[in-house]
C-alpha cells in the first residue's frame, strides 16, 4: 500500500520507509547526486541532491529524508538550484578537476553538473594536492587530488560486495579513502573486485588498463557473460576499434546486479595475447608442428577418423566438449559424435 | 540449482558445505554476505577456515570426506529431536523409513568421532538449521570430488527434502558450478549418455527424433565413455583417436604423469584450442579456434539461466569458431548441416529437440536470459524448480546412504591429507589469467597451504621451498603457514604447473559419475635437503 506526497505539486506515490530522492524517480523526477548508492544505507556526503521541504528549516538531502505523507517537495526552485550550484563549486575547488586529461571525462557526474550550471570559473580557491595518486596496483589508479569525498566506494566496499577493505579516515580536510593502515590496495585485504572503481562518479578511481584506449564517447558498450565461474555475471564490454578497452558490469542485471569480481572486470585481455593459435598445426614426423590450411588439417582429420571407424569401428573414437565455450559449440561436438562418426563417447569435465 | 542466485541475498539462513565462495564464486558470496548483513544466519562446513566464515554464525570444520557422516548425525538429531518436516516427508518423499533406519546408526557421537567435530556442534547445527524455514543449502566441488561424490550430493538433498526446503525460494540445493558454461555443456548433450535435453540415448523414441532431425538411418543406442575411462582407454587401444576440445587435460586431471602417459599413447590426438597447451603438445592436429567475445552464442549458467554472449572482436589469424570447426568436419565426412550461425544453431535445433528449452530463442534473450525450463514462447522461465515440494520426478527421493573413506588416507609414510581446489585470482590452469595483464601480479606462483603446527613440526617457516611428496609425484613449492588450514591437512590448487596439485592427486573416482577424488589424498612435506 502507498501513500502520497506533493512532489513539485503533483501528487505522488511514495513506498514507506523510501527517501525522496527514490520517490521521485519513480516518480519520473530525477535529482541530482553523487553519493547515493542504491542498496546501500545513505551518507548525504555530497549536498548536491538538497531539495526544498516546505516546513523545514534549511534545504533537506533528498539521498537521506524519508518521505511522509502529504510532505510537500520542491526539486527546482531558484534556492535549489543556487545551493547546488555552490556545492559544485566548493567540490571542484577541493582537488584537481581537469577534464582534459582525466579517464572519466565523458563519464563523470561531477562534470555533468558543472556543465548544467554553466559553471565556467572557479570562485574559490584552489585545495593544493595532498595525498599523491596510488598507482603501484595493476588495475585500479587512486587519484585522491580528483576524489569528491562522496563515499560511494566506501559504501559499494562495506555494503555491497562486503570486502570491508576501505573506510574513510583522518579528519577534515585531511579526510581521506583509506585501506587498514592507509596502505596502498596492494598491501591491504584488498581482493581487486574493482566496484569501488564501478561506482565512483569522478574520475578519482579509474581502470589502470584503460588508460589512454577510449574515451566514453568513442567506445560502442556491448552486454556479453562473464567467461569465468559459473555464475554467469552480466558484463558490458567497452570496444574501440574492435578491442576491447575496458569492462564493466551491467547495472540492475540479473544476476550480479551491477557487481563483479577481480577476473571478470580485469582477465579480459588474454584473447589479445601473442600466444594465441592463429592457423591450424600438423605434427611432422620430427615431432615439430607446422602450419597448414584449414582445407589440409580437416581433411587430414576427417580421413583420419574415416579410416579409424573403417577399421576399429565407431567406438574407437571418443571427444570432450568444452565448458568454457558456449553451448551451440557443445551441441555440433555431440552431434559430430552421435549422428557422424555414431558413437556415444562424448564427455566433458561436467562433474568436477 | 534448484533455486536462483537472487534469492541468496533474501534468505534467512543459509547452510554453506564444500564451498569456498568468495574465491571460487566471488560476486555469488557478495549476495551471501548481503544477507548476512541483513540478519541471516550462516553456517559454514569446511575443513578449512574460508574467508565466507568470517560471516558466519557457526563454522563445523569437519574432516576432508566426512560429509556423509557428518550430515546423516545432523539428520539423526533432527529426527530423534522432531525437528525434521513431517509433513513434507510424508507428502512430498519417499524412502524415509530407509533413511530413518540409517542415520539411526549414525548418532552424534559415532558421526563426531568421522567427521572431527563434537557431538555437541552436530546438536547445534541440526537445530539452528531447523530454527529457521526455508534454510538454503549452497554447496561446491567439496562436496562432488571424492569416490563418494555422488552420495554427498544426495546427502545434501536428503538433509534438505528432511527439513522441507526443497521446492521454495531462499531455499533448495544449490551446487555453484565452476565454470562458466559447465551446465550447457550438459543441457548440450555433452555427456555420454543423453541427447541435448536430458533425453537419453538408451530410449528408442528420443533416438528416433534425433535421426530424424539429424536425417540420418541410425545412432548409438548405449551409452559412450566417461572422460577417466576414455583416456585409459587410450593406453589400452580401445580408444585409437581423441579429440580434446578446449580442455588442458594434462595439467587439470589428477595424477599427471599418468595423464600424461594416457594422452602420449593416443593413435591420433586432435586439440582445438586457443592457446598451445600442456596438452596440444601431443596433439597430431591442433585446430586454432575462436575465443569468448570472438563470436555470438549463448552460456548457461548455475541457476540454469542461458545468457547471450556477443562478439566484441574478432579471432586472430584463421581462428575459426568452434560450431564452424564442427560443421566443416560433418561436411567432411558426409554430412550437410543446415544451420550457419550460433543463433542458427539454437533456434533452429535445440531449442526445437530440447522440450526443456523450447520456449528459449535468441529473440528473448536480449537482456536478462531466461531458466530452463521454459517450455514454451509465452513461459518465464523457472527460477525455483520443485515449486512447493512437487518434484519434477514425482517424490522426492530419500536415499539411506552409508559414509566410506577416501580410497587414500594418512598413513605413516604419507602423513597429511592435500585437498585442492581454486584460489581467487587464477581460474584453472590460467591458459586465460596467465595471459590476462596483471594478474600474475597479485598470484604469481603455487604454494603450499600448511598450518602453524605441521609447519612447527617439520621446521618449516613461511615461505620457504619445500617438498611436498605424494604416492604419484613430487612437487617444490612454497610453505603458505596459515590459520585457514587445520592441523593434518595441506592445501593446493592447480593454477601453475610447477607445483601443481595433481602431480600429486589420486586418480581414483566415483563409481556413478567418475568424479575424480581431487579433495583427498595422501601425502607428506619435507624440508628441503
Amino acid at each position: 500500500m502507498s501513500d502520497t506526497f506533493i512532489l513539485n505539486g503533483k501528487e505522488t506515490p511514495f513506498e514507506k520507509g523510501q527517501v525522496i530522492l527514490e520517490a521521485a524517480r519513480n516518480g519520473g523526477i530525477e535529482i541530482p547526486t553523487l553519493c547515493y548508492l542504491r542498496g546501500a544505507s545513505p551518507t548525504g556526503a555530497c549536498r548536491i541532491c538538497l531539495v526544498e521541504v516546505t516546513g523545514a528549516r534549511s534545504l533537506m538531502a533528498a539521498c537521506s529524508t524519508p518521505v511522509a505523507a502529504g510532505m510537500e517537495v520542491f526539486t527546482e526552485t531558484g534556492r535549489v538550484h543556487q545551493a547546488r550550484k555552490l556545492n559544485v563549486e566548493l567540490l571542484l575547488s577541493s582537488g584537481k578537476h581537469d577534464c582534459m586529461v582525466c579517464e572519466a571525462s565523458g563519464n563523470c557526474r561531477l562534470q555533468d553538473l558543472a556543465y548544467f550550471y554553466k559553471i565556467t570559473d572557479l570562485r574559490f580557491e584552489k585545495n593544493e594536492e595532498i595525498y599523491p595518486a596510488e598507482t603501484e596496483n595493476p588495475f585500479i589508479v587512486r587519484d585522491f587530488s580528483r576524489c569528491i569525498l562522496c563515499g560511494r566506494c566506501v559504501q559499494a566496499c562495506n555494503e555491497v560486495v562486503v570486502n570491508r577493505a576501505i573506510s574513510l579516515g583522518y579528519r577534515g580536510a585531511k579526510s581521506k579513502v583509506c585501506t587498514g593502515g592507509d596502505q596502498p590496495y596492494m598491501d591491504s585485504i584488498c581482493v581487486f573486485c574493482g566496484q569501488c572503481v564501478e561506482v565512483c562518479p569522478v574520475g578519482a578511481l579509474t581502470e589502470k588498463k584503460a588508460v589512454s584506449l577510449g574515451r566514453p564517447w568513442e567506445t560502442q558498450k556491448i552486454r556479453t557473460t562473464c567467461p569465468y565461474c559459473g555464475v554467469g555475471c552480466q558484463q558490458l564490454l567497452h570496444v574501440k576499434d574492435g578491442r576491447i578497452v575496458k569492462v564493466t558490469a551491467v547495472e540492475n542485471a540479473q544476476p550480479n546486479e551491477g557487481r563483479l569480481c577481480v577476473k571478470g572486470r580485469f582477465a579480459y585481455d588474454f584473447i589479445y595475447s601473442e600466444d594465441r593459435l592463429k592457423t591450424p598445426l600438423i605434427r611432422q614426423e620430427n615431432g615439430d608442428f607446422r602450419e597448414a590450411s584449414w582445407d589440409e588439417a580437416l581433411d587430414l582429420v576427417a580421413d583420419k577418423f574415416k579410416g579409424i571407424i573403417e577399421q576399429y569401428g565407431p567406438d574407437a573414437l571418443a571427444g570432450v566438449s568444452c565448458a568454457r565455450s558456449i553451448n551451440e559449440d557443445s551441441y555440433q561436438m555431440q552431434k559430430l559424435f552421435r549422428s557422424v562418426i555414431g558413437t556415444n563417447n562424448i564427455d566433458h569435465c561436467a562433474r568436477t | 540449482m534448484t533455486n536462483s542466485f537472487a534469492d541468496f541475498k533474501n534468505a534467512k539462513m543459509i547452510l554453506v558445505i564444500g564451498s569456498n565462495m568468495t574465491e571460487a564464486h566471488p560476486v555469488a558470496a557478495t549476495f551471501v554476505k548481503d544477507a548476512v548483513l541483513s540478519g541471516a544466519q550462516l553456517i559454514v562446513v569446511d575443513p578449512r577456515r574460508t574467508d565466507l566464515v568470517d560471516f558466519a554464525s557457526l563454522h563445523v570444520p569437519i574432516n576432508v570426506g566426512s560429509d556423509v557422516a557428518f550430515i546423516n548425525g545432523v539428520m539423526n538429531v533432527l529426527i530423534n529431536e522432531n525437528l525434521y518436516d513431517k509433513a513434507y516427508v510424508e507428502s512430498c518423499t519417499t524412502g524415509f523409513d530407509e533413511l530413518k533406519q540409517k542415520v539411526m546408526e549414525y548418532p552424534p557421537e559415532r558421526a563426531a568421532e568421522i567427521s572431527g567435530v563434537s557431538p555437541d556442534a552436530i546438536r547445534e547445527l541440526a537445530r539452528r538449521l531447523a530454527s529457521v524455514k526455508p534454510a538454503m543449502l549452497m554447496y561446491t566441488l567439496g562436496i562432488t570430488e571424492h569416490t563418494c561424490g555422488v552420495n554427498n550430493v544426495m546427502s545434501c538433498a536428503n538433509l534438505q527434502m528432511l527439513l522441507g526446503n526443497v521446492g521454495f525460494e531462499c531455499g533448495g540445493v544449490n551446487p555453484l558450478r565452476g565454470q562458466n558454461n559447465v551446465q550447457g555443456a550438459c543441457d548440450m548433450g555433452a555427456l555420454p549418455n543423453v541427447f541435448p535435453g536430458y533425453q537419453r540415448v538408451d530410449n528408442a523414441e528420443a533416438r528416433e527424433k534425433f535421426m530424424k532431425a539429424w536425417n540420418v538411418p541410425s545412432l548409438p543406442d548405449k551409452p559412450g565413455l566417461m572422460m577417466p575411462t576414455m583416456m585409459e582407454g587410450l593406453t589400452t587401444g580401445k580408444i585409437k583417436a581423441f579429440y580434446v576440445f578446449g580442455e588442458n587435460l594434462a595439467n587439470t586431471e589428477p595424477d599427471i604423469h599418468h595423464v600424461e602417459h594416457c594422452l602420449e599413447s593416443a593413435e591420433f590426438l586432435v586439440c582445438q584450442d586457443i592457446f598451445p597447451t600442456e596438452t596440444t603438445r601431443f596433439a597430431h592436429v591442433i585446430l586454432p579456434a575462436a575465443a569468448w567475445s570472438e563470436n555470438d552464442g549463448t552460456f548457461t549458467s548455475s541457476e540454469r539461466r542461458v545468457n547471450r554472449v556477443r562478439t566484441a572482436s574478432l579471432p586472430p589469424g584463421d581462428a575459426k569458431p568452434n560450431w564452424w570447426i564442427f560443421k566443416e568436419l560433418a561436411k567432411r565426412m558426409g554430412h550437410e548441416w543446415a544451420s550457419n550461425s550460433a543463433q542458427e544453431i539454437w533456434d533452429n535445433e535445440l531449442s526445437v529437440l530440447a522440450p526443456s528449452m523450447a520456449g528459449i530463442k535468441y529473440s528473448r534473450l536480449e537482456e536478462d536470459g531466461i531458466q530452463w525450463p521454459a517450455p514454451s514462447l509465452d513461459h518465464p522461465g523457472t527460477p525455483t524448480l520443485h515449486k512447493n515440494g512437487r518434484f519434477t520426478g514425482g517424490l522426492g527421493v530419500l536415499k539411506a546412504l552409508d559414509w566410506t573413506p577416501p580410497a587414500e588416507v594418512p598413513d605413516q609414510e604419507f602423513p597429511l591429507t592435500l585437498s585442492t581446489g581454486r584460489r581467487l585470482y587464477h581460474y584453472h590452469t590460467r591458459t586465460q589469467t596467465g595471459r590476462s595483464q596483471g594478474i600474475n601480479d597479485l598470484l604469481g606462483e603455487e604454494t603450499a597451504d600448511l598450518s602453524a603446527a605441521d609447519a612447527r613440526e617439520k621446521g618449516i617457516s613461511d615461505g620457504e621451498r619445500i617438498s611436498v611428496k605424494s604416492r604419484r609425484g613430487e612437487v617444490v613449492v612454497k610453505a603458505r603457514i596459515t590459520n585457514q588450514v587445520p592441523k593434518g591437512l595441506v592445501w593446493m590448487a592447480f593454477h601453475f604447473r610447477e607445483g601443481c596439485a595433481n602431480w600429486l592427486t589420486n586418480p581414483v573416482y566415483d563409481p556413478i559419475t567418475q568424479t575424480a577424488e581431487y579433495k583427498a589424498c595422501a601425502v607428506r612435506i619435507d624440508k628441503l635437503g
